[in-house]
């Protein structure tokens, strides 16, 4: 009855079974074995955090509201165009502002390759936005460029914000495209 | 601070793959290099080593918590002192500058410093994205994180303060992997040339993969030590040691997003970023010409991460004119266009200047035909080893590999590692080794000397 209940065995099964026999010696000389090719396994592995944005939070929730909003020192004016809850010169707390997130590009790429989450994505162009109203950049997607027609002359170029209907929660529920004048 | 020496190193040969062993393994045959090369047994140098540091930057590539422990056990260094460092790309330059620490403290008498990543258990694009989580997860990664993408928009900043040419990039890449093809330990042992640099694949405008360096698997190791150490590891080899000296070392940091790096003042570039050789009229009247121009200091252009690792290191060695009085470099050339960058940030030639100073054949090294026009003699080779863009990047061994490399150059033992002459300095007498991390997050810069 022991048995039974707390069986010896484990009840074998094909689950997870990926090879059904490898290459072994038979007898009782092991040496073979320092020439043995090794054995390469898939290794699956995921996870789902629950991530929060913490005190940046305010910032997805005006991206929602399709509005855009920066931090300020209250004292120097300085101003991040990129959430940040303290100044890293006076060490104090930032105040939300409003701001048009209208600029120009400082920097960017054409990434026609990328990590793994976005190659679906690729091509697809990254831009350092300057603000007029901050001291720091933000980091966006430009939309709607032919990507395989890059040039430096589109550093300095303006180019105005854009909200998706649907928000996703993430830094690029704004996207930028080319102030055409 | 106690003077601190380099004795010997080891380094893993460095491959897209090394199936055949695990990462304890790796670590195993750096390890075993530079005990066979210093001439003592395991187990003597065990009665004689205090501790250990241990390098490795991605715990997703080793899906492994804890993996510096199992190389320590591995190692047979239990139960020694040892603790992991970790600072992205800078993090083998981080562990070098850890252990200094632990002999120049007095804490330690000998001190192993190893280093280890085996980035081929994921296919190139995960990878990618493991590297790309060591940018901001909140702002940085979601828009498209991919680190390639991140220095080409440095690059088009530089490109466009500048004048900086692809072609000025492309001389990177030739000259780095033209030393590569003498390096056996090196992955990439290619003679290119500009055009071939430009005609291979675009990956982030305008860098395409002969710009950027590879993944790796890899791994190396740096014996130091005190004078008492020293003293103690000459007994045991049953011979004298090169003096190497680590003549200083030196960090800085930057703000994690590039997007919040300051724009400042000349004013406070001479205040708290210039070296000593910009300190003069004509430095001064060339800075305050580029800043009427518009030029704001670092922005993202410019590593100020890797300016003030360079000035705090010059200042503990005593160097004021590094061009002239460094004799090689093995700089983090993650990308061509970062070692254009870090040129600037070493003071290797003034912010501004670095494109023209790539293609002027001072960085080359003397006698080696590079197929190019080089209008200039070569005065400080960089990379001689080929870099990371050649030599791969398994990142936790990276910096630990440049610190073996400037050694072997200073002991003026490239050919007998090598098994071939052509990359060894010429009376090399001083060299660095600069590790960063994440568009120059975290730099390190140290100073190695042959002691007269």
């Amino acid at each position: 009855m022991t048995d039974e209940k707390f069986p010896k065995r484990i009840d074998d099964n094909l689950e997870g079974t990926v090879v059904f026999n490898l290459p072994f010696p038979a007898g009782e000389d092991l040496s073979s074995l320092k020439q043995m090719a090794p054995l390469v396994i898939k290794q699956p592995y995921a996870i789902e955090y629950n991530y929060s944005y913490g005190q940046d939070s305010p910032f997805f929730a005006a991206l929602t509201n399709g509005r855009f909003i920066a931090c300020r020192e209250p004292q120097s004016g300085y101003t991040y165009a990129t959430p940040r809850g303290h100044d890293m010169y006076s060490g104090n707390e930032t105040a939300w502002v409003e701001i048009t997130p209208e600029g120009k590009i400082h920097a960017f790429t054409v990434c026609h390759f990328g990590s793994e989450a976005f190659l679906p994505e690729c091509p697809f162009v990254l831009i350092q936005v300057e603000f007029e109203a901050c001291d720091t950049l933000f980091l966006g997607r430009l939309i709607g460029v032919d990507p395989q027609a890059a040039s430096i002359d589109w550093i300095g170029r303006p180019v105005k914000g854009r909200f998706l209907r649907n928000a996703k929660l993430k830094p690029t529920d704004i996207y930028f495209n080319l102030l055409e004048k | 601070m106690r003077p601190v020496y380099v004795v010997s190193g080891g380094v893993s040969k460095f491959t897209k793959a090394r199936p055949d062993k695990t990462f304890v393994g790796l670590v195993k045959e750096a390890y075993d290099y530079a005990l066979a090369d210093l001439g003592v047994e395991h187990p003597r140098f065990f009665e004689l080593v205090d501790g250990t540091v241990a390098s490795y930057f991605s715990d997703h590539f080793t899906r492994q918590l804890m993996a510096g422990i199992m190389a320590q056990d591995y190692l047979g260094m239990c139960p020694k002192p040892s603790h992991r460092v970790e600072g992205g790309g800078a993090t083998g330059g981080i562990c070098f500058q850890e252990a200094w620490k632990a002999i120049a403290s007095g804490y330690m008498d000998v001190c192993l410093a190893y280093g280890f990543e085996q980035m081929s258990h994921v296919e190139t694009w995960k990878g990618n994205e493991f590297i790309a989580l060591a940018s901001d997860v909140s702002f940085d990664y979601p828009v498209g994180g991919f680190y390639s993408g991140y220095y080409a928009m440095m690059v088009t900043r530089h490109m466009a303060e500048f004048g900086t040419t692809v072609e000025q990039l492309a001389h990177v890449s030739v000259k780095n992997h033209i030393n590569a093809y003498h390096n056996p330990y090196a992955q990439k042992r290619q003679r290119l040339t500009i055009a071939d640099v430009r005609a291979a694949p675009m990956v982030a405008w305008p860098l395409t993969r002969l710009d950027i360096c590879v993944m790796s698997d890899g791994a190396a190791a740096v014996i130091l030590c005190s004078e008492d150490g020293l003293a103690k590891l000459e007994k045991a080899a049953g011979r004298s040691l090169a003096r190497v000296k680590v003549g200083g070392i030196g960090r800085g940091t930057d703000a994690m997003r590039m997007a919040d790096r300051p724009h400042q003042s000349l004013e406070d570039f001479y205040k708290y970023n210039a070296l000593p050789n910009e300190m003069d009229a004509d430095a001064r009247a060339y800075y305050t010409n580029l800043w009427a121009k518009g030029f704001r200091y670092p922005g993202v252009h410019s590593f100020r991460a890797g300016r003030m690792a360079s000035r705090e290191a010059y200042k503990n060695a005593g160097i004021h004119d590094p061009l002239h009085e460094i004799d090689f470099v093995e700089l983090h050339d993650a990308y061509t266009s970062s070692e254009i960058q870090t040129y600037e940030d070493m003071g290797l030639c003034r912010y501004g200047e670095g494109g023209a100073f790539a293609a002027s054949g001072k960085t080359f090294m003397p006698g080696l035909d590079y197929g190019l026009k080089l209008p200039e003699k070569p005065a400080c080779p960089i990379n001689p080893s080929g870099g990371l863009i050649a030599c791969g990047h398994p990142v936790g061994a990276t910096g630990l590999m440049q610190g073996v490399f400037a050694f072997w150059q200073l002991e003026g033992s490239i050919e007998k590692h090598f098994g071939d002459p052509a990359l060894q300095v010429p009376n090399a007498r001083r060299g660095a080794i600069h590790s960063h991390a994440g568009t120059g997050t975290y730099v390190t810069v140290s100073i190695l000397e042959k002691e007269a």
